[in-house]
């Protein structure tokens, strides 16, 4: 399958979880509390996109393939758009675009603090996602930028860990998929400065 | 990164691909549209409708009354499938599944502790102890949503008045069933098992405090505590414990489930306060499951005028 068509397709997959979300709304319908459920669901697919898209790097890196980073900034995006659906679901349903009560939720609750953290550190991802924005920035100082999806995704996480009453079990996945993404970082990091040094020592040794 | 043509990429392939990444919210919901295009809309209410609310044998209503100000109640449908009850799982939906397989009888009722006549009821002997009322209450969740139920039930103090708790006896101590077999939620450590609620002894003889044994005029479904529980219409919903099998007169305040679970989150009074919050999220507005828009607590869920008193002189911020 070439590029295109696994665009594509990544595109229609991303899709399928709001498709279906909507298809159950208008035929059994999402139960007692739908509105807990499109909060929930919009927030469990936004996590799990920003783990896809973060696994993006390291899949390439260890497989080699050249493809998966062709889908990233696709996969990022949508990550953002169910953040964002969530936190329109959030100040729709759950607040009634009530600002006192919002500020007041966002100053106090530390859940609601670090989710808010998270949605608002993804906006310039977003808005700097464009080809044109990637050559405004440089290349460099883009990668600067993009890496705060690091503390996104750890906000992100943290708030579906402080939020559940008891029930940590899948928060505590996310936490350990996303410590082996940043792992695998740390210790790419490490390994390419230990390199460095050697390379560095071998020349000195030549002269 | 939008396409230029329309997709018209190969059903089979995306399919595939969906099973292999997101098998389960996939397959939930893959079931979800099946169900849809093979089932009419009257079989469909049956997916939505478990089989034990048919199936619930119904009960002599002695009497009808309204403590929920003339509010329709919520949807059976919605009674029997939205439910917090971990012995049947953490999330809200399970129990309207798993706790099919529980059996409630025989059951029996042990009253034991500070009482001048200790005693174990058969759970049939206890649903003709007193005339069974139906009382419509709000119920409140501390999850911030409420239904409003047509419980059926008795008064807790008519029964404490059979055992007569002595002069020492300042605490009831209320414990769930402990069945690993049956309660597949108590194999797990989400919370300390068996589940254990208490009440002051004034709040338990308080006539609001329902020993509950049905629900729209039929026994209690299993997933809504059958076949015998509490209901404390003034407090949040963990207090109204489901299940119970023991219930024991005692001197001092009882360890209780959710309060040894999380001292600082789940107080032993927890009555319904929109003024104290839970620590992690606010308190003061509640959906009504079934309205789309969220409306305001009551203190004391709307029963203050009969409860209030109870807690005369306390500082309910501090005994939250």
């Amino acid at each position: 399958m070439n590029a295109r068509w696994m665009k594509v397709a990544g595109f229609v997959l991303c899709l399928v979880p709001l498709g279906l979300l909507a298809v159950r709304g208008l035929t059994v319908g999402l139960g007692a509390n739908p509105i807990e459920v499109v909060t929930h669901q919009t927030g469990w697919w936004a996590l799990t996109l920003l783990m896809v898209t973060l696994g993006v790097t390291p899949v390439r890196r260890l497989s080699g393939w050249a493809w998966p980073i062709r889908l990233r900034r696709m996969l990022g995006l949508f990550a953002f758009f169910y953040a964002a659906l969530h936190f329109v679901t959030y100040l729709w349903l759950d607040k009634f675009f009530d600002l006192r009560d919002i500020l007041k939720d966002v100053g106090k609750r530390p859940f609601i603090t670090v989710g808010f953290t998270a949605f608002v550190l993804l906006i310039p991802l977003a808005v700097t996602s464009t080809r044109k924005m990637i050559a405004r920035l440089g290349g460099k100082r883009w990668q600067r930028l993009h890496r705060l999806v690091y503390v996104s995704a750890l906000a992100g996480v943290v708030h579906f860990l402080w939020l559940v009453k008891k029930d940590i079990d899948e928060p505590l996945m996310f936490m350990g998929v996303l410590a082996v993404l940043l792992g695998y970082r740390g210790v790419a990091w490490a390994w390419k400065a230990r390199v460095a040094v050697r390379q560095q020592r071998a020349a000195a040794g030549g002269d | 990164m939008l396409f230029r043509k329309p997709p018209d990429v190969r059903p089979s392939e995306i399919t595939d691909q969906a099973l292999y990444l997101n098998r389960r919210k996939f397959l939930a919901g893959a079931g979800a549209l099946a169900g849809a295009a093979v089932i009419g809309g009257s079989r469909l209410l049956e997916i939505v409708t478990p089989s034990t609310v048919a199936q619930a044998a119904t009960l002599a209503v002695a009497s009808r009354t309204d403590y929920a100000g003339g509010e329709k109640p919520t949807l059976l449908k919605d009674i029997t499938n939205y439910n917090n009850f971990y012995e049947f799982g953490t999330d809200k939906y399970s129990p309207a599944t798993g706790a099919k397989q529980l059996r409630t009888r025989p059951w029996t009722l042990v009253v034991e502790g500070l009482v001048k006549r200790p005693k174990t009821y058969d759970i049939d002997t206890l649903l003709k102890l007193a005339p069974l009322e139906e009382r419509t209450y709000r119920h409140r969740c501390v999850e911030g949503w409420s239904m409003v139920i047509p419980w059926l039930g008795f008064p807790l103090g008519t029964l404490l008045r059979q055992v007569e708790p002595t002069g020492d006896a300042k605490f009831v101590e209320f414990t769930t069933l402990y069945d690993p077999k049956q309660m597949p939620g108590e194999r797990t450590n989400v919370l300390e098992w068996p589940y254990v609620e208490g009440l002051r002894l004034d709040e338990a003889l308080h006539p609001l405090a329902l020993l509950t044994v049905g629900l729209y005029g039929a026994e209690l479904p299993n997933q809504d505590g059958a076949p015998l529980r509490l209901v404390v219409p003034w407090k949040y919903g963990f207090k109204s414990i489901k299940s119970i099998v023991k219930l024991r007169l005692v001197n001092t305040q009882p360890a209780t489930t959710w309060y040894k679970s999380a001292p600082t989150e789940y107080g032993f009074y927890s009555n319904v306060n929109p003024e104290v919050d839970h620590p992690r999220w606010s308190q003061a507005r509640e959906r009504r499951i079934g309205e789309f828009l969220k409306r305001k607590t009551l203190p004391f869920n709307g029963y203050g005028d009969q409860v209030a008193g109870l807690y005369a002189g306390m500082d309910l911020r501090k005994n939250f």
